[in-house]
């Protein structure tokens, strides 16, 4: 891959001398083998999950000919494709969000991460819309929304504009941004609830914001083959219709309190390492500084 | 070289009208005339089409080309006129932010209408030329380059079809070098955002809303089809005036 340093080995395609080979291709399996070969006849391997909606439900805001082209075509080819790069390969036993995560590569993306990314995106997207929706969220989310936005109107507003000014194909989002530098020693020596916030985001193509470390609340496809047969080019009336008629708000409510729980477990660990670092600084302050090296090692 | 084609008067059949500016120019013609000129700010219009819009039927439907067209690029220069507009005032005004804030809107919808006046010409009815095979230089040239025109064809379309997202894919002459390349942008980037010595000599169009209506997600056969109106004729001649 050019000299890109990968956090483990990874090869695209699919290797022919792979243990998920014919069973019979090892005599006496270890119990570790034993157990990757029940996984190997299970097939890990990625499936087309149906939206929780019958596909014409949607109409007429959405109609059954765009959900049937948009998830049994664009959504079903990212599935297949993400299943025959990755077999054979580690991102083969990992949690789609992982492979997102670890094929985005930090900005240089390797081949999976557009079947993968997309893959998730539509998970999502569907799962973000229901038949009858619309309305106002409530509770918490309404309080983070007008809070952070000033309104729900404003939200909205900011919103319409990220999913417009898309150039081009992509996706529109609220998140909830929690997020902590990826760096070993970034402790926030301050933390409060304030820094985690919600936010609207759009991104191109496959990127979503989960490699943002962002927790995802709601999105919106604005790739043409999202809308194009239901709205032409009119990209504003179909985010309009969006909004108004299919939003599930309860499902981005339940989304906000996982990323909420998420966030908490995260600050905690954060103080639990914090506090751990000062209990090692007090131990080791009787040792002075400037002594050499095997004296400090001792002292831990 | 496609450009000069474009901004001059004699083009095809097409021109780049030099519209009014909106209300002002409506409610005063002889007013927002002068001060066009005095300003000296150029705004564009929507060029004819040189064939009907079921001409290029059934490669292309009429109905995509009328959206296309219509809709589509109208929207483009729409914005990029008031992009420009903005960023006369904001250079008039010494607003930095604003004029560089300004660039990503008319990189996108400027571009978008080159890249679409471009590819009208680059279509041409089955009946009146459209698909018939390049002969002289830039026959040659191909033959040379790419050992035959279906060789250029089939790589053309597979980088068409792997452009992830939205653009275009574009067979370009390097005037300096004097050789073939083909090329890809995103999204409504134009081909001379990959090197200021590319000439477009053809470009498609493979956002979906080129042909999604008719194709689906099956841009291949979209591909496939869409030589069979390709304007070789058009290609040719920009190539001449180049290499001469």
């Amino acid at each position: 891959m050019h000299g890109v340093s990968l956090p483990f080995s990874f090869a695209c395609g699919v290797r022919s001398s792979s243990i998920r080979a014919s069973p019979r291709s090892f005599l006496w399996p270890t119990p570790n083998e034993r157990r990757k070969v029940r996984c190997a006849l299970i097939t890990a391997q990625f499936e087309l999950k149906r939206p929780p909606y019958p596909l014409d439900s949607l109409e007429p805001h959405m109609s059954r000919k765009t959900v049937e082209h948009h998830w049994g075509r664009h959504h079903r080819s990212h599935v297949d494709g993400l299943n025959a790069q990755i077999a054979g390969t580690q991102l083969e036993e990992m949690e789609l969000e992982d492979v997102v995560i670890a094929s985005y590569n930090k900005g240089s993306p390797l081949p999976p991460f557009v079947h993968a990314a997309q893959v998730w995106n539509h998970d999502f997207f569907w799962q973000s819309m229901k038949p009858g929706g619309g309305g106002k969220p409530s509770g918490k989310l309404m309080e983070l929304i007008e809070r952070d936005f000033g309104s729900f109107e404003r939200m909205l507003k900011e919103f319409r504009e990220a999913a417009s000014a898309q150039f081009g194909s992509g996706w529109a989002w609220l998140a909830y941004k929690a997020n902590r530098l990826d760096v070993g020693n970034a402790v926030n020596p301050c933390p409060s609830e304030k820094d985690n916030k919600l936010v609207i985001a759009k991104t191109p193509n496959a990127v979503n914001p989960l490699v943002w470390d962002y927790s995802p609340l709601l999105a919106i496809d604005v790739w043409e083959h999202a809308y194009y047969l239901d709205y032409e080019n009119r990209r504003a009336d179909y985010v309009s219709i969006f909004i108004e008629k299919l939003v599930s708000w309860d499902i981005v409510s339940s989304r906000l309190d996982i990323a909420m729980a998420r966030a908490a477990e995260r600050a905690r660990e954060d103080e639990r390492r914090r506090q751990e670092d000062d209990v090692e600084i007090t131990n080791s302050e009787a040792v002075e500084m400037y002594v050499d090296s095997d004296n400090n090692s001792e002292s831990e | 070289m496609a450009l000069r084609a474009i901004a001059g008067k004699k083009t095809l059949t097409l021109g780049l009208g030099f519209g009014p500016r909106g209300a002002v120019a409506a409610s005063c013609p002889g007013l927002g005339l002068r001060l066009r000129h005095v300003r000296g700010l150029v705004t564009f219009s929507l060029p004819d089409l040189p064939y009907d819009y079921g001409a290029l039927e059934p490669a292309i439907s009429g109905e995509i080309m009328q959206l296309h067209h219509q809709k589509h690029h109208q929207t483009y220069i729409t914005n990029y006129n008031k992009a420009l507009e903005q960023l006369e005032e904001a250079m008039a005004k010494g607003d930095s932010s604003k004029v560089v804030h300004l660039q990503s809107a008319i990189k996108f919808n400027g571009g978008g209408h080159i890249n679409h006046s471009i590819f009208w010409q680059n279509l041409k009815p089955a009946n009146e030329g459209g698909g018939e095979p390049p002969h002289g230089s830039l026959g040659w040239a191909i033959d040379t380059d790419y050992g035959s025109v279906e060789a250029l064809v089939q790589k053309m379309n597979a980088e068409g079809a792997a452009l992830q997202g939205s653009g275009w894919v574009w067979l370009a002459l390097d005037k300096e070098m004097k050789k073939l390349k083909v090329e890809t942008t995103a999204n409504q980037d134009p081909l001379v955002t990959k090197g200021a010595n590319l000439v477009p000599l053809l470009g498609i169009d493979v956002w979906e809303h080129a042909y999604y209506l008719q194709y689906k997600n099956v841009r291949p056969d979209y591909l496939k089809n869409v030589w069979k109106v390709m304007n070789w004729k058009y290609a040719s001649e920009v190539y001449e005036k180049e290499v001469a």
